[in-house]
């Protein structure tokens, strides 16, 4: 290692002040502090006591509290993939390796495409480039379906990162979650590949076992309920059923909701899993890099809306029970990992727990009252990510007025 | 006072018909001064028609004739029209000319003007068209208005046209009604038409990139 960093570190000079390659100091600068340690240090003297965390340090966390829903994902993809084709006795290994050959490319696609916007604007700007996009190149993939093209991957990353963040200035600037608007870019763009009941499990072009159904829970549920209502027949307690109905010789109990917890469904590729994104909130919220106000209100929002929503029940969906809505879907992905988006959140203190909880609440609303969109969690935090300003503006000016008048009396 | 009056009339009637003045009316509008990417107005109508290029260029001339004869009448008039009525004259002259407009595209284009639907006849709150006869028209003598109104309505169309290019060539890979890309087109290249671009969100999303691209060209930045 060190004698590549000395490769490296001979080409200092000729980026620096002066250097030939002078416009292309943050490139080098990135390249380097990426492999290695950062050459500077505090001076022996007069050096004040600084927090390690920094940009980097945080995006790194959060890099990292990726890893369970991620590395669930990969082997999901694979678990689906042979459960489908009838070959349930797969090994874990081979599993494994369909997954990665799935999650793989779309990473390094996802990474690569949003590497082409940020450098050259990196390099125009003249800014260091910015360890946020770390952290959207990883989020992009998990919010994809595992059979999404490639192409696609490319197309969203780079405009999402242009239209969502570069526009408003770069890392730290952006209103909108960057990986969400990429989501949302392919929802509406192209949305027979982001939809639907044929995308979620990886087939490889094999021929699915008999009874096979790609469906998503959200989407069973959202079925049965519709027909339910056509047939205006009763419905306390079909919503449960619809999901209990499908047991399968392939896959029995997909849909409990034990295996809606720990995430052997259909689904994106980092959303399945309740458990591995409550792993990963432990690891944002230990390190205080997450708010775990937003987590536990986006949760308590969803929940007490299902309840609400329990109670009202006119229709099957209405009448699913509020437990189960924190388990299906990305529910428990966008709470943990879309909605502390430290920029595009509230900033205050009571704003993250009213910002939160309004993400619960519209979750619940648009996936059981508009049948055009199954999930709502993303269209939930992008919508709040547009009033995250409003609220924090209101908060500060609550506190103003309260000590206002205070000082007056 | 009175002198300068004066001396002002005698300079514009000497004032020759395309001169330096008047011919920045014109070219104004186009980029410098654009009424959709630097004053922001007729957003609405520039979200609404330009899923494809025909309807817009038909929206777009619509629109320049009815700027350009209401600043014209408008101007006619403007000394004799009460200013404490001055909108509803306004919007009685204009109301005549988009009745003309949506009458014309019903007997001789009946497809363009189902397309249009009611856009043709919201023409009248059009804040452009009302925009450019109070800022203009209501002070300017007749033939700068018009020209003002002309230069006004092609630079809405630039933009329009602008807008349905890139949403018409990226949502159905055609142009103008014509297949350019994908499947069965002129080219045969594969293409996917990208669903975004046939919502109004589309046209928002380019309206924005197209400000994005005017204001890095000419330098200009919103006043803080």
């Amino acid at each position: 290692m060190k004698f590549l960093h000395d490769i490296l570190e001979k080409q200092r000079p000729a980026f620096e002040k002066g250097g030939k390659l002078e416009k292309y100091f943050y490139a080098f600068e990135a390249l380097e502090t990426f492999m290695f340690t950062p050459a500077t240090t505090a001076p022996a003297k007069g050096a004040h006591i600084r927090d390690a965390i920094d940009l980097k340090r945080m995006m790194m966390t959060v890099v990292i509290a990726m890893l369970p829903p991620l590395l669930f994902g990969i082997w999901n993809i694979g678990n689906l993939h042979y459960l489908a084709l009838g070959q349930a006795d797969a090994t874990f290994m081979a599993k494994v390796m369909i997954g990665l050959q799935q999650s793989l490319p779309i990473i390094i696609v996802a990474y690569t495409a949003g590497a082409l916007v940020e450098v050259p604007f990196a390099l125009i700007r003249k800014h260091p480039i910015n360890e946020g996009f770390l952290v959207t190149g990883m989020l992009i993939p998990l919010v994809m379906p595992p059979d999404i093209p490639l192409w696609q991957v490319a197309l969203a990353t780079i405009f999402a990162i242009l239209v969502a963040k570069e526009v408003f200035g770069g890392t730290g600037m952006n209103i909108l979650n960057v990986a969400l608007t990429a989501r949302a870019f392919l929802y509406f763009a192209y949305p027979t590949d982001i939809s639907g009941t044929k995308v979620w499990t990886f087939l490889d072009g094999g021929k699915p076992i008999d009874g096979f159904s790609g469906a998503t829970a959200l989407g069973v549920v959202a079925e049965r309920s519709t027909q339910i209502s056509e047939a205006k027949s009763d419905f306390a307690g079909q919503a449960v059923a619809a999901l209990a109905d499908k047991t399968y010789a392939w896959m029995p109990d997909l849909f409990s909701f034990e295996s809606m917890f720990i995430g052997t469904i259909p689904g994106s590729i980092g959303e399945t899993s309740t458990l591995a994104c409550l792993l990963g909130a432990l690891i944002l919220i230990a390190t205080g890099v997450g708010s775990w106000k937003i987590i536990v209100s986006v949760f308590g929002g969803a929940y007490l809306t299902g309840l609400l929503l329990n109670g009202l029940a006119v229709n099957a969906y209405m009448d699913l029970p509020a437990h189960y809505h924190l388990v299906m879907g990305g529910l428990a992905f966008g709470a943990v990992y879309m909605a502390t988006d430290p920029v595009s959140a509230a900033h205050t203190e009571l704003g993250k727990w009213i910002y939160g909880f309004l993400i619960g609440v519209m979750t619940i609303i648009i996936r059981v009252f508009n049948p055009a969109y199954p999930e709502g969690i993303m269209l939930a935090v992008l919508l709040m990510n547009v009033f995250a300003p409003l609220i924090d503006y209101y908060v500060v000016q609550a506190n103003k007025n309260r000590r206002l008048k205070r000082a007056t009396v | 006072m009175s002198t300068q009056v004066a001396d002002a009339k005698v300079e514009k009637v000497s004032e020759p018909l395309f001169s330096k003045k008047n011919r920045k009316l014109l070219v104004d509008p186009l980029d410098g001064n654009n009424p959709v990417t630097v004053q922001v107005l007729g957003i609405c109508s520039a979200l609404a028609v330009t899923v494809q290029m025909k309807p817009a260029l038909f929206m777009a001339l619509g629109l320049t004739f009815v700027t350009a004869f209401s600043n014209l009448f408008i101007s006619f008039i403007r000394n004799t029209i009460p200013s404490r009525i001055r909108i509803i004259v306004q919007l009685a002259v204009v109301s005549l000319w988009v009745i003309l407009v949506d009458q014309l595209l019903k007997a001789y284009m009946y497809d363009i003007s189902k397309q249009l639907s009611v856009f043709v006849g919201l023409i009248i709150t059009n804040c452009i068209v009302m925009g450019r006869l109070e800022a203009f028209a209501m002070a300017n003598k007749p033939w700068p208005s018009l020209l003002d109104g002309l230069g006004n309505g092609f630079g809405y169309g630039i933009i329009l046209l602008a807008v349905a290019f890139f949403r018409e060539l990226l949502g159905s890979g055609s142009l103008y009604g014509y297949k350019i890309i994908g499947a069965d087109s002129l080219t045969g290249l594969p293409y996917q038409g990208n669903g975004l671009m046939m919502l109004p969100a589309g046209a928002c999303i380019i309206v924005g990139l197209l400000i994005w691209a005017q204001r890095a060209r000419n330098g200009y930045a919103e006043d803080h």
